[in-house]
């Protein structure tokens, strides 16, 4: 019906008795990036979360690639080409660096429990071009160093790095990024913006959603910005559009967008 | 293969020719002799329980159920003339699909109810023993061949531990340990999580079959009783005292556990009757002094001289 990569319409999600999500309504072209603001508890992680099947939506509609996604839950949602990182980042950490991305590359991994056990050459194989992949993307970053660490003994900033590439390991066509720069120091945020650049350049194709806080970020990175207040879209618009709006101002970005700059 | 690995085989063909020689020589007395076949029995038990509660990160109360599957299979089958290496397997066959169950609960139900549903269906296997006749009923079985000697017990062990690592150290054992530590992540990641926990609850119950038609072969007799909620809870313990999360852990305690009684008579011969005091304040003080467990989630490695950590 439409050739937007994903589309939602009127999304409503009620906690209880409060509102989390009113009305909200995306459509993501694909090789764009998109930008989620508003202030805490506006309800941008929500969303993620309805758009992942963490949570299903008291009414609307998500369409991915046209495909209604009443019947999906998370997994599928990944298969269809969403994938995510969380906002309180949820890597494996009991695990190292490269297992999580071996664990994103799942999908990719072809053998049996036959082959586990026996440890057949395709089980030889397949870890060896999994290992290697594995290491291309932690180049990404250029963290291939870290990848015989605990994920729990490496820095906030690391983690973050690590669990975007863990959530890129399964191809995705849309990438969802929540508060990806929270707690990394302004040089990592820095070299976070080039990547991102840079996975834009290399997958021509992809889309981002991103949730940020820090307004120089998410304005120069996107390419349309939504913002929401109490569950509500005030305003959404290209970012010098955003910037100049007098409402969003008021809900959110005065103080903070100042204290930014 | 590793170095390391060539090492492990070694010792572990040693040791088994070893023990067997001791075993068979009469040195060692009787009630020595059943204690250690006891101890491999059990291991097989706790090792197949740790891959569910301590990999997969899922609490259950049946495993005994497992247990019972296995030794009533095997029992029946080899009175009935079936080989016992055949009737061993098919019970380990059993207790899977028995496994399968529990996994595929394990999908829908969250923590303390999958405990509660686990125990339901290890309850519902022993009341389903007691009354059905050809398992004897609540007299249970007797004059079973006592095929399980220390070869064929402690082999056992080995393949099971080493089953159990092989898996581990692959896709799957990765995936199932992702799941214990965090559920929503991996599905985030595009993988069926339910399918991993059936695979995890069939491999467990696979070999905890193993181990209750070692039990069944190594009793001579059996009765439903023995498989109530008491033995889940004592295995249990074994694997919760050792780490829950490490197979060497679970070694150690349940090694030490199961010989406890023989421990204590050897050391403090004069106070039989506060044995079990005594192994209630040592459960209490190890996990008040090492919350968890012996181990923790550490493995006991034999050092790998000059060699590559990974492959
Ligand atoms: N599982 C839940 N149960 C009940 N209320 C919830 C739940 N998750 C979120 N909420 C509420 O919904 C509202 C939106 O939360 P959400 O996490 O989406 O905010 P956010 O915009 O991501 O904020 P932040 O910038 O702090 O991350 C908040 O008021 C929050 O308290
Ligand atoms: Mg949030």
């Amino acid at each position: 019906m439409s050739n937007y990569a994903l589309e939602c319409i009127n999304l409503n999600l009620m906690f209880k008795n409060h509102h989390a999500v009113k009305d909200f309504s995306l459509q993501v072209e694909k090789g764009k990036t998109y930008g989620l603001i508003g202030p805490n508890g506006a309800g941008k992680t929500t969303v993620l979360n309805l758009l992942t099947k963490v949570y299903k939506q008291n009414s609307g509609d998500i369409f991915l690639n046209g495909k209604n996604t009443k019947k999906m839950d998370s997994t599928q949602i990944n298969r269809h080409g969403i994938a995510r990182t969380f906002q309180n980042i949820r890597l494996f950490k009991e695990m190292t660096v490269f297992e999580n991305i071996v664990v994103g590359l799942h999908n990719n991994q072809k053998y049996s429990l036959f082959d586990s056990i026996f440890r057949t050459p395709k089980y030889f194989s397949e870890e060896k071009k999994i290992r290697e992949r594995s290491l291309k993307l932690l180049s990404i970053f250029g963290i291939e160093d870290k990848a015989d660490c605990l994920c729990k003994n490496l820095s906030y900033g690391t983690q973050r790095k690590v669990e975007i590439l863990r959530a890129l390991a399964t191809e995705p066509l849309i990438l969802l990024l929540d508060e990806p720069a929270a707690g990394m120091n302004s040089s990592e945020t820095m070299n976070l913006f080039e990547v991102i650049n840079k996975i834009k350049n290399e997958f021509e194709m992809m889309s981002f959603i991103v949730i940020e806080h820090n307004m120089n970020f998410i304005m120069k990175i996107c390419d349309y910005i939504y913002v929401l207040n109490h569950g509500e879209t005030i305003a959404k618009g290209k970012p010098e559009e955003i910037q100049n709006n007098k409402e969003v101002e008021n809900a959110y970005l005065g103080g903070q967008y100042a204290e930014n700059k | 293969m590793k170095r390391q690995n060539i090492y492990s085989f070694l010792i572990s063909i040693l040791s088994l020719v070893f023990g067997n020689f001791i075993i068979g020589s009469g040195f060692i007395s009787n009630s020595y002799k059943t204690v250690i076949l006891q101890i491999g029995i059990y291991l097989i038990a706790s090792l197949s329980l740790n891959f569910t509660l301590g990999y997969l990160g899922e609490f259950t109360l049946g495993h005994a159920g497992f247990l019972a599957v296995g030794a009533y299979t095997s029992a029946l089958l080899v009175k009935n003339g079936m080989n016992f290496l055949i009737a061993i397997t098919i019970s380990a066959i059993t207790s899977c699909l028995v496994g399968y169950i529990v996994g595929v609960l394990s999908s829908r139900l969250r923590g303390d109810y999958l405990a509660i549903a686990s125990l339901g269906i290890s309850e519902i296997i022993r009341i389903f023993i007691v009354n059905i006749e050809i398992f004897g009923g609540p007299k249970g079985l007797k004059s079973i061949p006592k095929y399980s000697n220390f070869l064929l017990i402690y082999s056992l062990v080995i393949l099971s531990f080493v089953v159990f690592k092989l898996i581990i150290k692959s896709k799957h054992g990765r995936t199932i340990i992702a799941i214990r530590e965090d559920e929503i992540a991996v599905k985030s990641l595009g993988i069926s999580t339910k399918k991993y926990k059936i695979l995890a609850f069939c491999v467990s119950a696979f070999f905890a079959g193993i181990s209750g038609a070692l039990w069944a072969g190594n009793q001579g007799i059996l009765t439903p009783g023995e498989f109530g909620f008491m033995k889940s809870v004592e295995i249990l313990v074994m694997v919760i005292l050792g780490g829950i999360g490490s197979m060497t852990g679970s070694v150690i305690s349940t090694g030490l556990l199961v010989a406890f009684p023989v421990i204590f008579q050897i050391f403090i011969p004069n106070m039989n009757k506060y044995r079990m005091v005594i192994y209630a304040l040592i459960l209490i003080l190890v996990m008040i002094l090492r919350p968890s467990g012996i181990m923790g989630k550490k493995e006991f490695k034999l050092k790998n001289p000059g060699g590559n950590e990974n492959e």
